[in-house]
């Protein structure tokens, strides 16, 4: 179970998961040695699942982000296994969730600009199995961007 | 923007899998020296592409059970009613992500709350509050994975 320390610990991570060890257990009011050793006890229990180095797609030259929205034909028991199974071997998609609700899945694909999206769309998006209808949300801009709980 | 050869973007993978990786032992998997290797993943921070990190936690351990995206449209359109609701719902604690969209909605929104019931008193109290708020649809998260994306 987490006790107060470790919400102090993962809050001050959440919202700034660059800080090194020490600063973190600095901020959190507890030595390097307890941060430390909280961390690691947080990660053997996956609480904490991963720390990711986020890329910058744009510095990159993948100009173009859209979200895909998916539904899928609930008449093919396998459908969802099959649609996932194929989208994963799209290299140009780059975030995969499901849904309970009107959309059943949701893929984010980008392309460095808005040909190479159209090629994208027509020789792999569509050729994904079981797909009943798409919609499209193409990101303008990203606002706000947190891993922060209200813990 | 910078030429990238195949170690850069094996190193891209790598990190983006586990940024706690030193860069000894991204030598080692890479066969680099551990200089070469810190001098390639600075010159990837310094030209942005590596832009910092991303802590995933398991949300429902943490008591956050329900996550869920939704599509929001604004009821009245204007550079001031963007602002506007912009400001308020980045103030919002269980708002985590706000990405402003094209398509069939204005607004694209990543809501966690402790369960159904306090995600309805997040939707009623603090999401159909907001200023030019119009439409609105809800999906609840069940799975997400992050790809690699085009590294390979």
């Amino acid at each position: 179970m987490l006790d107060d320390t470790d919400r102090r610990l993962l809050r001050h991570l959440l919202a700034d998961p660059g800080l090194g060890t020490a600063e973190l257990a600095e901020r959190a009011g507890i030595t390097a040695a307890t941060g430390w050793r909280r961390l690691e006890k947080l990660t053997a229990a996956g609480v904490i699942k991963a720390q990711e180095a986020v890329i910058d797609w744009r510095r990159l030259g993948y100009e173009v982000e859209v979200a895909l929205r998916f539904t899928l034909d609930k008449t093919e028991p396998r459908a969802f296994d099959e649609f996932l199974a194929a989208a994963r071997l799209v290299p140009e998609v780059t975030g995969i969730e499901t849904f309970l609700g009107r959309v059943d899945v949701r893929l984010t694909v980008i392309a460095r600009d808005m040909q190479h999206y159209a090629d994208v769309y027509r020789s792999r998006i569509l050729m994904l199995p079981h797909i009943t209808d798409i919609e499209a949300l193409m990101l303008i801009a990203t606002i706000k961007d947190a891993e922060a709980l209200p813990l | 923007m910078i030429d990238l050869d195949d170690t850069d973007r094996a190193l891209l993978r790598a990190l983006s899998l586990d940024a706690t990786l030193s860069a000894g032992a991204l030598g080692r998997r890479f066969g680099l020296s551990q200089p070469a290797t810190w001098r390639r993943v600075r010159r990837l921070e310094e030209a942005g592409i590596l832009a910092g990190r991303r802590l995933v936690v398991d949300r429902a351990a943490l008591g956050f059970g329900v996550t869920v995206f939704l599509g929001v449209k604004l009821a009245t359109k204007g550079r001031v009613s963007l602002e506007d609701f912009e400001r308020a719902v980045t103030a919002i604690p269980e708002v985590q992500v706000v990405q402003h969209v094209l398509g069939l909605f204005d607004y694209r929104l990543r809501v966690v709350a402790r369960d159904i019931a306090d995600f309805e008193r997040v939707l009623r109290r603090r999401i159909m509050t907001l200023p030019g708020i119009g439409q609105v649809e809800a999906n609840v998260l069940l799975t997400e994975e992050r790809r690699p994306g085009p590294l390979g």
